[in-house]
């Protein structure tokens, strides 16, 4: 496997992946179709600890290390990327408070997710996507409190979730230096859930607007200081690209896994399909960029963890594993022929769920700018 | 409740493949696993303490490898695990087998404290022989109850769920008892991941035959009475019954008779 893990990690990886084979295929096709929220099989997971993998162990959580992380969000995106999605989310909410919250601060945010809840990462407003300094969401200080006022959309776990971290400007006249970073429950008066996506692919995680009207919170929820909000969350994006890297991985790899069998079973002229050479050349590409995909996901990773620089090998990673999951489940779907194309059979979804991996986290064009930017500084 | 769940790693037999031409089974590659029916009797302890309170204990002879399998029972939920390991014990049959792992018994009670009740699978899907469980019985002289599909506890009284072929008994029996587990409505459930973490942490003893009060001549190939001459597979009849009467309104009332015969309908 493209993960070199010792036995410990591994067993952790191996645990996930009967928990997904049995617990939750049976189910996806269904969730798929419907969009109806799987509630159920997110308990699950809860009850596995697969929520808070991120979570340090002095805060409840598992404090998994971020090579066998990335190995479960793997394994989970080839059963249901959306599901790997809502789960991965919840650590992308608890990145922020990671790299600026105080003890707290991460205690605050734990004690609400541990238990089994759902976070998430409150950035994007209609006007403000890949223009992320475009926020309009303001942040007014009153007294010990901010008052938050402001809509983000394309919230992934937006209507599930019992914490927030949300970026909102505390002074405009700043633009991005003037953005902000805070912790909001759930339970602050004056939040709603707008308008739930109903979405191409991921159907299986839940998107939504949240609205914040009037909504008061004490000042300590302000995760760093005011003005930090933009850095902190560029940070986040950074660390948190590799792991969606990942899971763009598991959409390709499950595409290709399909194939395989596919092409074994399927008779034409007399032969398995897999006996030919255009459909080994075919399969063998999707393996080739599958796995270099793959590498680039724990090249990042691993450069997290040697403290090194890593935003450039982040973006490329997610750059490369979101394109290459496109390009590997059209391929399915070629191999696959009449059948590809029917929902009967699990490669469509995985083109459908591979497709937003281009565009969330930061679209396949700001990564390319990104990485333009350190080729060009 | 003091519980003892004996288990076995074996090799997962549905992935085992036979030598088209030694006709025997190629154990190279096979992955081992927890013995499936020590799964279910596992989760019928872990129920039991949930229930009841006490403790849960996990003993496999075997070699070091078989230490895996203990850490899968102790993610789980299992408290305790201990290995019973010597190369005088390799090429054990049952009864040897089920000599030494009552021997171990006995030396972790003097240590700790007696064994209110002692759970095994009802056999192991390499051996097949579901002998052990029944041995370890009579060896420590206690009450057994074979083929357990549930059991509920009511102080010293213990309530046995009992499958038969084609109805259930149940049977009360007082602790110290040994209960043998067949395929219960109870899965094993799963680890969580600080479960796995936690179990990969632990240093699991191992007890070897210094540690214990044991007759060396009664273990390994000595103790064997029994011994595995050959293993192969069975040629193929055919077998069923070919149904053709003069009209098909014939063979079906014929095939409804036999079956109504058979009790399957």
């Amino acid at each position: 496997m493209g993960y070199i893990l010792n036995e410990e990690q591994n067993s952790l990886v191996e645990m996930v992946k009967e928990f997904m084979i049995h617990e939750v295929k049976p189910h996806v096709a269904k969730f798929d179709i419907t969009g109806e929220f799987p509630r159920d099989l997110y308990e699950k997971a809860f009850e596995m600890g697969l929520h808070c993998l991120e979570i340090p162990e002095e805060f409840g959580g598992g404090g998994v290390d971020y090579l066998t992380a990335a190995a479960i969000y793997e394994e989970m995106a080839k059963i249901d990327a959306g599901f790997s999605t809502g789960l991965c989310a919840i650590s992308l909410a608890l990145k922020p408070v990671l790299i600026a919250g105080t003890a707290q601060q991460k205690k605050l945010f734990s004690d609400i997710i541990v238990p089994g809840a759902f976070g998430a990462f409150c950035l994007t407003e209609p006007n403000a996507g890949s223009d992320a300094g475009s926020v309009r969401t303001t942040a007014v200080r009153d007294g010990d409190e901010y008052i938050i006022n402001g809509g983000k959309c394309f919230i992934t776990n937006g209507g599930v979730s019992d914490v927030y971290v949300v970026f909102a400007s505390t002074d405009k006249s700043k633009g991005l230096k003037g953005l902000t970073a805070f912790i909001v429950e759930r339970s602050r008066n004056g939040i709603t859930v707008g308008k739930e996506e109903n979405k191409m692919g991921i159907r299986l995680s839940n998107t939504t607007e949240v609205v914040f009207e009037d909504v008061r919170i004490p000042a300590t929820n302000l995760l760093g200081k005011e003005g930090d909000g933009f850095k902190i969350a560029m940070k986040t994006l950074d660390l948190s690209r590799p792991f969606i890297g990942a899971i763009a991985v598991g959409v390709a790899q499950r595409a290709i896994d399909e194939s395989v069998k596919y092409s074994k079973q399927r008779i034409q002229f007399g032969k398995s399909i897999a006996e030919f050479q255009a459909i080994q050349f075919k399969l063998a590409d999707m393996d080739i960029e599958t796995e270099a995909a793959r590498q680039t996901v724990v090249h990042a990773i691993q450069l997290i963890l040697a403290k090194k620089p890593y935003s450039r090998e982040a973006a490329i990673a997610k750059c490369f594993a979101g394109d290459v999951a496109v390009k590997v489940a059209l391929d399915a779907i070629q191999i696959l022929g009449g059948y590809g194309y029917s929902r009967d059979y699990p490669v469509e979804k995985l083109l459908r769920d591979a497709k937003i991996f281009q565009i969330f986290e930061g679209t396949n064009q700001i990564q390319r700018v990104i990485v333009a930017g350190h080729l060009l500084k | 409740m003091n519980i003892l769940v004996c288990v076995k790693q074996v090799p997962d037999t549905t992935e085992i493949k036979i030598d088209p031409i030694t006709n025997t089974l190629i154990r190279a590659g096979v992955p081992s696993i927890l013995n499936p029916f020590d799964a279910y009797a596992l989760e019928l302890a872990i129920r039991i303490k949930e229930t009841n309170g006490g403790s849960v204990t996990v003993l496999t002879m075997g070699p070091d490898q078989a230490k895996s399998a203990l850490k899968e029972c102790l993610s789980a939920g299992a408290d305790k695990a201990i290995l019973v390991s010597d190369r005088a014990f390799g090429g054990s049959d049952t009864l040897a087998t089920s000599y030494i792992l009552s021997t171990t018994i006995k030396a972790i009670e003097n240590k700790t404290e007696r064994f209110d009740l002692i759970l095994c699978g009802k056999q192991a899907i390499d051996g097949d022989t579901g002998q052990v469980g029944p041995e370890i019985a009579e060896h420590l002289g206690y009450a057994q109850v074979t083929y357990a599909a549930d059991i509920t506890v009511d102080g010293e009284n213990l309530r046995v769920k009992r499958e038969n072929e084609d109805h259930y008994e149940i049977i009360e029996t007082q602790i110290p008892a040994v209960i043998t587990v067949i395929k219960t409505a109870y899965e094993l459930r799963y680890a969580t991941i600080k479960s796995k973490m936690a179990a990969n942490k632990v240093q699991i003893p191992t007890m070897t035959s210094i540690d214990l009060v044991i007759d060396l001549e009664r273990t390994g190939l000595k103790g064997s009475p029994t011994k595995v001459k050959k293993t192969f597979i069975p040629q193929l009849k055919k077998s069923g019954i070919k149904i053709k009467e003069e009209t098909v309104r014939e063979s079906v009332l014929k095939l409804i008779s036999l079956l109504s015969d058979a009790t399957l309908i």
